[in-house]
C-alpha cells in the first residue's frame, strides 16, 4: 500500500518532520528525527529509481485530480536520478552534522537549524519530483527561503550579508521563472509539464513564448550560479556553517540545473532551443568563461571554502557545456557530473568542516602541516582534489571523459582542448593546498591542546562520499547507465 | 503609548471586532473572498495592535511564545496530516473526497480543515515575526 | 486608431512593465538594504498584476460560485497569485530580519559602509 504512495511520501516525510522539530525543541531530539527522516527519504528515492528503471515513468495525481487539471508528480529516469543524488547527500550529511552543528551554532538554535534543513530537503525533493510548472516555483521558494536562513546561521557576521545578497539575487531569479511560467500559461492555458510539452513546440515562433524562454533561462541561470550571475555563491558557501556548505554544494545549484534541463528539453524541445535560438552558442561561451575565470580566481583565494566555492562555479560550467552540445552523450555527461560533483564537493566540504572543527579557521595560512596532524582528513581531501582535477580512477575523470567524448562527437574538438586546459588550472589550486598541508612544518601550537583528528561521526560520512568517488570512478556501469538512459529520454530517442 | 487615552479606548473597543472579522474571513472563504492566509493576517493584526498600544510585556501575556511556537508547528501538521489522512482512508495524498461519507462533504470538510491549519500557522508566524522584531534591544544610533 | 488600441487597450501590460522596471531598478541601484527590499516587493507586485489582469474574462464576474451568474473570470490565476503573495510576504519578512541583524552587527544599513568594514576585517 505504501508503494503506491511513494511519490507523495518522498515530499511528505521531511515536510511532516520539520514542524515536529519545532515541537521537540531539543537539539539532540531534532537531530535524531532529521537523521531518521533523511534516511527514510533516501530509501524512498532509491525505491523510486529502481521502480522507474524497471517499469518506466511513474505518475501520481495529488488529491486524485486528474492531470492536466490537477497537480501531478511525474517521475522518469531524469527525476529519479536527481532525487537519489539530493536524498543521498541529504542523508550522508546528517550524521556528520551532529558534531559540526554543535560546534558552530548556539545550543538554543540547533532545533531551528534542523527544522530549516528538513524544509530545504522538502523543497529540493519537491522541485525534482513534481510535474507541474507552478509547483516547481512553490517548492523552489520553499527550498530557497530555508536555504537563506541556513546560510545566515553562520558564525561570522559576513554570513548575514552573504545570506542577504543570496536572498535578493535568488528572489529575482525565482520571480523571473514565475514570469516565464505565467507567459507560458497565457499562451497554452496549462501548467502541467507534460501538457506544456505538447502545446508549446507548435507555438515556437510566438514572441510571448520566446520571452517566456528568455525569462526562464535567465531565472534558472541566476539560481544555478552560471557565470556571470554567480556573485552570490562564493560568499554564501564561504560563510555558511560547514554542514550547510557541504549540503548546498551537492544539491541547491544542481536542482536549479534540473529546472533548466526540464524546461529546455521537455517543455520547449531541443530543436527550438538549439536550432531556432542560438542557445548552444550562448551556453557554451558562458560555460567556458565560467570554467576559466572561476578556476583562475580560485587559485588566488586564501580562504579554502571560498576556493572550493569558485571551483564549484567552474564545475557548473562543465555541466552547462555538456548541455550546450545537445547530444545524448553531452546531456548524459552533464547528468553524470551532477552526481559526481555532489560526491566530490560534498566530500571536500565535509573535510573542510573537520578542519574548521579542530582549527577554528579554514584559511590556507593556518593549515600548515595539517597532513601530519590530521592525516585521515587530509588524505580524504587529497582524493577529493584528485577527483576534482579528473585523474583516472576517480569519478571526476569519468565525467570529464564523457564531456570530451561529447565535444569530439559534435565535431567541436576545441572544447575538448579547453576542458583539458581548465583541468590544469584545477591542478594548481589543489596543489597549493596539498603543498601547504604536507610540505610545510606544523606551527608550534601555543594552544593548550594540540590539533587532533576529527571525531569518527564526522570522518565516516566524509569517507563514505570520498570512497564513493573512487568506487564510481572504477565501477561506472550504474551511474553512466542511468545518466545515458535519462539523457536519451530527454532528447526524445528513448522510452 | 500609555498616555494616549483615545488610542487605548479605541483599541480596546476594536480588537475583539478585528478577531471576529478574522474568524468570519476564515470560514467564509468558500463563499466569498477569504481563506486561511487572509484570516491569519487579520487575526495577527489584532495582536500586533494590542502590542503597539499596551506594550510588549502585556502582549507576551496574551500570546506566550510557547503557544506561538506550537501554533506554527500545529498548523503545518494539520495540513500535512489531512493529506496523510487521505492516504490512510484509501485515496491519494490530499484527496478530500474520502474524508467523509460522500465526496461533496469530504471536499467541504477537507478544505475547512486545511484552511484552518493555514490560518493557524499564518497568524502564529505573523505574531512571532512582529514580536521578534519588537523585542530587539533598542540601539543608541 | 491602431496605435491608440495598442496603448490604451493593453494598459495593464504597460503598467506591469513600468512597475517591473521601477522595482528592478530600485533593487539594483539602491545602496540601502531596506530600499532594495522595497524594490524587490514592487518587482514581485508587478508580476502579480500580470497574472491577475490576464485572468479577467470579458463580461466575467469574480470567480465565486453563484446560481445567477454564467460567466466567471478564470479562478486559477487568483489561486496562483495567493500563493505567490504569501511567498513574497515571507521573503520580505526574511529580508527585513536579515537587515535587523545586519544593523546590529555592523551598525549601519548602507551597503558601502558594510563593504568597507568587511574589507578592513579581511
Amino acid at each position: 500500500m505504501i508503494e503506491a504512495h511513494l511519490p507523495a511520501l518522498q515530499v511528505v516525510l521531511p515536510l511532516l518532520a520539520a514542524p515536529l522539530c519545532v515541537v521537540l525543541r531539543n537539539g539532540t531530539a531534532a537531530w535524531a528525527l532529521t537523521l531518521a527522516t533523511s534516511w527514510a527519504a533516501l530509501a524512498v528515492a532509491v525505491a523510486l529509481l529502481v521502480k522507474v528503471l524497471a517499469d518506466g515513468p511513474i505518475s501520481y495525481e495529488l488529491g486524485n485530480w486528474l492531470a492536466p487539471w490537477g497537480i501531478e508528480y511525474k517521475i522518469d529516469a531524469v527525476n529519479a536520478f536527481i532525487l537519489v543524488v539530493v536524498a543521498a547527500i541529504g542523508a550522508i550529511v546528517v550524521p556528520y552534522a551532529y558534531a559540526s552543528v554543535r560546534a558552530e551554532i548556539e545550543e538554543e538554535r540547533i532545533y531551528l537549524f534542523y527544522c530549516m534543513y528538513l524544509l530545504t530537503l522538502t523543497g529540493l525533493l519537491g522541485i525534482v519530483i513534481t510535474g507541474d510548472a507552478f509547483n516547481i516555483f512553490v517548492f523552489l521558494e520553499i527550498s530557497s527561503l530555508s536555504t537563506y536562513v541556513l546560510v545566515g546561521l553562520g558564525r561570522d557576521r559576513r554570513a548575514l550579508t552573504a545570506a542577504y545578497q543570496y536572498l535578493i539575487m535568488g528572489t529575482i531569479g525565482a520571480t523571473f521563472i514565475l514570469i516565464g511560467i505565467g507567459l507560458l500559461y497565457m499562451m497554452t492555458g496549462t501548467l502541467n509539464i507534460a501538457d506544456l510539452a505538447k502545446r508549446v513546440p507548435p507555438l515556437a515562433g510566438n514572441r510571448t513564448v520566446l520571452a517566456a524562454f528568455g525569462f526562464i533561462t535567465v531565472g534558472a541561470s541566476l539560481k544555478l550560479a552560471l557565470f556571470p550571475l554567480h556573485h552570490w555563491l562564493p560568499n554564501a558557501y564561504a560563510y555558511a556553517p560547514s554542514t550547510v556548505s557541504a549540503f548546498l554544494a551537492g544539491t541547491a545549484t544542481k536542482v536549479s540545473l534540473y529546472i533548466l534541463i526540464r524546461f529546455i528539453f521537455t517543455v520547449f524541445g531541443a530543436s527550438f532551443a538549439f536550432k531556432t535560438l542560438p542557445l548552444d552558442i550562448v551556453l557554451s561561451v558562458l560555460a567556458v568563461l565560467a570554467m576559466f575565470v572561476s578556476s583562475t580566481v580560485a587559485i588566488f583565494q586564501r580562504d579554502i571554502k571560498r576556493l572550493l566555492a569558485y571551483s564549484s562555479i567552474a564545475q557548473i560550467g562543465y555541466m552547462i557545456l555538456g548541455i550546450s552540445f545537445a547530444s545524448v552523450t553531452g546531456v548524459a555527461a552533464s547528468l553524470l557530473h551532477i552526481f559526481n560533483h555532489a560526491l566530490m564537493k560534498g566530500g571536500l566540504f565535509l573535510a573542510l568542516g573537520c578542519v574548521m572543527l579542530r582549527l577554528g579557521s579554514v584559511r590556507i595560512e593556518d593549515m600548515h602541516g595539517l597532513g601530519r596532524t590530521m592525516p585521515v582528513t587530509m588524505a580524504a581531501f587529497v582524493i577529493g582534489g584528485l577527483s576534482l582535477i579528473g585523474i583516472p580512477l576517480t569519478a571526476g575523470f569519468i565525467s570529464k571523459w564523457y564531456l570530451v567524448l561529447a565535444a569530439l562527437e559534435s565535431g567541436r574538438w576545441y572544447f575538448a582542448v579547453l576542458i583539458v586546459l581548465s583541468s590544469l588550472l584545477a591542478v594548481i589550486y589543489v596543489w597549493r593546498i596539498i603543498e601547504v598541508a604536507y610540505f610545510r612544518p606544523a606551527p608550534r601550537s601555543e594552544a593548550a591542546e594540540p590539533v587532533r583528528e576529527a571525531p569518527a561521526s564526522m570522518l565516516i560520512p566524509m569517507w563514505v562520499l570520498i570512497g564513493a568517488n573512487i568506487y564510481f570512478g572504477v565501477e561506472t556501469s550504474a551511474s553512466v547507465g542511468v545518466a545515458r538512459q535519462a539523457a536519451a529520454m530527454l532528447l526524445g530517442s528513448g522510452p | 503609548m500609555k498616555h494616549h487615552f483615545i488610542l487605548r479606548v479605541i483599541a480596546k473597543f476594536a480588537i475583539p471586532f478585528i478577531l471576529l472579522y478574522a474568524l468570519y474571513v476564515q470560514f467564509h472563504g468558500d463563499f466569498g473572498p477569504g481563506g486561511g492566509f487572509q484570516a491569519g493576517v487579520i487575526f495577527a493584526a489584532a495582536f500586533i495592535l494590542y502590542a503597539l498600544i499596551f506594550g510588549m510585556e502585556k502582549a507576551r501575556h496574551a500570546a506566550p511564545s510557547a503557544a506561538i511556537r506550537l501554533g506554527i508547528a500545529l498548523g503545518v501538521l494539520i495540513y500535512a496530516g489531512t493529506g496523510v489522512a487521505g492516504i490512510l482512508l484509501g485515496g491519494k495524498f490530499l484527496d478530500y473526497s474520502v474524508l467523509a461519507h460522500d465526496p461533496t462533504h469530504g471536499q467541504h470538510l477537507g478544505i475547512l480543515i486545511v484552511e484552518f491549519g493555514v490560518g493557524l500557522t499564518v497568524a502564529s508566524v505573523m505574531i512571532a515575526v512582529f514580536f521578534a522584531f519588537a523585542s530587539r534591544p533598542r540601539s543608541e544610533g | 486608431m491602431d496605435v491608440l488600441d495598442r496603448v490604451l487597450g493593453l494598459y495593464n501590460y504597460w503598467i506591469v512593465i513600468v512597475l517591473m522596471m521601477v522595482g528592478f531598478y530600485v533593487v539594483m541601484a539602491s545602496r540601502n538594504l531596506i530600499k532594495k527590499i522595497i524594490g524587490l516587493s514592487i518587482f514581485q507586485t508587478s508580476v502579480f498584476l500580470l497574472y491577475i489582469s490576464v485572468g479577467k474574462v470579458r463580461g466575467g464576474s469574480a470567480p465565486i460560485l453563484d446560481k445567477a451568474i454564467e460567466t466567471y473570470s478564470n479562478p486559477l490565476p487568483h489561486v496562483l497569485i495567493l500563493t505567490a503573495i504569501v511567498v513574497g510576504v515571507a521573503t520580505t519578512a526574511l529580508g527585513l530580519a536579515f537587515v535587523v541583524r545586519i544593523k546590529e552587527a555592523y551598525g549601519t544599513t548602507e551597503e558601502d559602509e558594510i563593504h568597507k568594514q568587511d574589507e578592513r576585517s579581511d
